[in-house]
């Protein structure tokens, strides 16, 4: 999946800490067996709840959200569904790790930044912002552009939206033929 | 210097340096209902055949039904997605575990019982709880489905190297207390995301002593302090456990494969990032009070005060600050799910059980993690215990850990359960669950309220 970056658009903010995948996507919609359309269900066990900071409505493309954003289950739904409804980057203090991953498979750029950073991003809530992935650098209106990190791979996954399974095949189908003979050859119970 | 396990199992298995990332090779890949459909579709729309149906095993755990399965699966979307992972593996070539067979149960009690997972390899699976598997002293870790459906066509993934960390379990722990209590004072110690970018290597007096179902429960937990990764090293508790496995090696080549195990222990010079010491000695059987897996206290102790508490999760929980523990009434209990599902955890849970019998107005369900524990538990003759004392004897799956089948509870609910999460809504909307070992289950299950299994040793 493919995202134009530089992305510009209005921030949403969910500053909780500690949103696990079972609220991003409650497990009884797992059963579903598809990977498209699933927007729909995201929060749905919160997204009534009167105090639900979130507009699900596709207007928000910059998440700015809590620390250990995505922890606990693997479940990419909750990547599939955030997507569904148009977030395309998401800026936390730090992240589930299954989850980082899963972002960057499909077109979300997860960007770590320390805690007081978001804390200041968090009160611009419904304000544009840009997130520039070739400079990794978030900018906005009366806003020092802000540095971020992430690694070479991901960054060019996301610019160029290769598919990772296509990319291993290209690039390391005779190291795998290699690896393999040497393990044949030195672990008979493989 | 030296080199940790993890370490020397990641150096087995470098294919190739990638930009900043370690192309690393997958030995083994287990298969569930849930996490594959998509990532078969990325086999179809790319063409690509999987590289090594051999290296895949698949079975289906998080939507069966655990009763009444002669009757065929109620719920459509469940069937569906069933049948759905069987046509995929009869396409493919991957060995499937078929529902009505006795072989089928959890994909991470299947894995070991079978003799699938081994010491040395690498393992994924679609599924965080996936880290199970480290207890044998393999790299193991939960993926995404996309990545499942990479490694099934190029049996790699692309990783970065995590940074280290050493738990020490000094002393031995006291009687009632065991490997999930571990698990949760270890959570509890570091935090939620406390192990977050760290493979965690468990060691000491506390963890040798384990037996592998007791290190499988440790290891399962290193989620949900944020690490993918937990690892023990394999020692002859390993070997004697993984002998005469089917899947395993046999005859001579097990006499090799144990030489080689042998050498995965980290060196005695070996550098950690970060080392903790816990006092195996001095840990009580531990409970959640909150929505997190560190939300946790002793069960003698009290809810933490009004602003170190979550608000939020107390709320949700409906219970207090500074509130006590124990005698907190309960109304259903769930004993089994990949953590505490095995036959050291049914035998635990039957020995407060047998004879007594389960408080009115509990229901209190018993799923063995897969069925050859369900057999081995009817053999020992636990399932009469369980039955007689008003326990619910189920077939094998993931059942109430994540309550995508029919067992489910109700809003409001409150629940002794033995699995891994109590996040909110994890065992049905706005239902309320409790972390607990296997006998602090059972034990809850006959008095209705939380209660100190010391107290009712016999």
């Amino acid at each position: 999946m493919s995202t134009p970056f530089p992305l510009t658009g209005p921030v949403g903010v969910l500053l909780e800490q500690d949103v696990d995948t079972d609220i991003i996507y409650p497990a009884r919609f797992l059963l579903l067996t598809d990977k498209h359309g699933l927007g729909q269900y995201a929060f749905s066990d919160r997204r009534n709840d009167g105090d639900f900071p979130l507009p699900l409505d596709a207007s928000r493309p910059i998440l700015v959200a809590g620390a250990n954003f995505g922890c606990g289950s693997s479940r990419e739904h909750a990547v599939w569904a955030l997507h569904d409804f148009g977030i395309r980057a998401i800026i936390a203090p730090s992240f589930g790790e299954i989850f980082y991953t899963n972002c960057t498979r499909n077109g979300i750029v997860p960007i770590c930044l320390p805690q007081d950073v978001v804390a200041a991003l968090a009160a611009r809530d419904g304000e544009t912002l840009t997130v520039d992935l070739e400079a990794c650098r978030v900018t906005g209106e009366g806003l020092d552009p802000i540095e971020f990190d992430i690694s070479a791979g991901h960054r060019e996954a996301l610019l160029n939206g290769w598919d990772e399974t296509d990319r291993i095949v290209a690039l390391y189908g005779e190291q795998i033929d290699a690896y393999e003979r040497r393990q044949q050859a030195g672990g008979l119970w493989l | 210097m030296g080199r940790t396990l993890y370490e020397k199992l990641w150096d087995a298995h470098v294919v190739a340096e990638d930009g900043d990332n370690t192309l690393i090779y997958i030995d083994r890949h287990l298969l569930h209902e849930v996490s594959t459909p998509q990532s078969f579709e990325i086999l179809r729309q790319g063409g690509h055949g999987v590289r090594r149906p051999e290296r895949q095993l698949a079975v289906a755990d998080h939507s069966v039904p655990t009763q009444d399965r002669a009757q065929g699966i109620a719920d459509p979307q469940a069937r569906d997605q069933i049948a759905l992972l069987e046509r995929n593996c009869a396409e493919f070539g991957i060995e499937y575990l078929a529902l009505d067979s006795a072989d089928q149960g959890i994909v991470h009690v299947v894995g070991p019982e079978q003799g699938f997972t081994l010491p040395g390899l690498t393992i994924v699976c679609g599924d965080s709880h996936t880290s199970t598997h480290g207890a044998f002293g393999a790299l193991a870790f939960g993926i995404g489905a996309s990545e499942c459906g990479t490694v099934m066509a190029t049996q790699c993934l692309s990783q970065s190297k995590a940074k280290t960390m050493r738990v020490t379990f000094e002393g031995r722990l006291a009687a009632g207390v065991s490997a999930k209590d571990m698990a949760l004072a270890f959570i509890n110690a570091v935090g939620a995301a406390g192990a977050v970018g760290h493979a965690v290597e468990f060691a000491g007096e506390a963890v040798s002593a384990l037996s592998m179902e007791g290190r499988m429960t440790l290891c399962n937990m290193v989620i949900e302090a944020g690490s993918r990764t937990g690892l023990i090293a394999p020692d002859a508790t390993t070997f004697a456990y993984v002998e005469g496995r089917e899947r395993a090696p046999q005859g001579a080549d097990f006499g090799k494969a144990c030489a080689y195990w042998r050498t995965l222990a980290s060196d005695a010079d070996a550098v950690f990032d970060r080392e903790i010491v816990i006092d195996a000695s001095a840990i009580a059987p531990f409970i959640t009070y909150g929505t997190r897996p560190d939300q946790s206290v002793p069960v003698d102790g009290r809810i933490p005060a009004s602003g170190e508490a979550d608000d939020k999760a107390l709320r949700y929980m409906g219970v207090s600050a500074e509130q006590p523990m124990d005698a907190l009434a309960i109304d259903h209990v769930f004993i089994g799910s990949c953590t505490n599902g095995r036959i050291e955890d049914l035998r635990a849970a039957a020995s407060i059980a047998h004879g007594r019998k389960v408080a009115e107005g509990v229901r209190a369900l018993v799923v063995p993690g897969s069925g050859r524990v369900k057999q081995q538990a009817e053999a020992e003759g636990l399932d009469r215990i369980f039955v007689d004392a008003g326990f619910e004897w189920r077939e094998p799956g993931c059942s109430l850990c994540v309550a995508m089948n029919n067992d489910r509870l109700p809003a409001g609910a409150r629940c002794a359960s033995t699995s891994n999460r109590n996040f909110e809504g994890r065992q049905g909307a706005g239902a309320r669950t409790h972390l607990m070992s296997p006998a602090m289950a059972a034990a809850a299950a006959i008095t209705g309220r939380i209660t100190d299994i010391r107290s009712m040793a016999r």
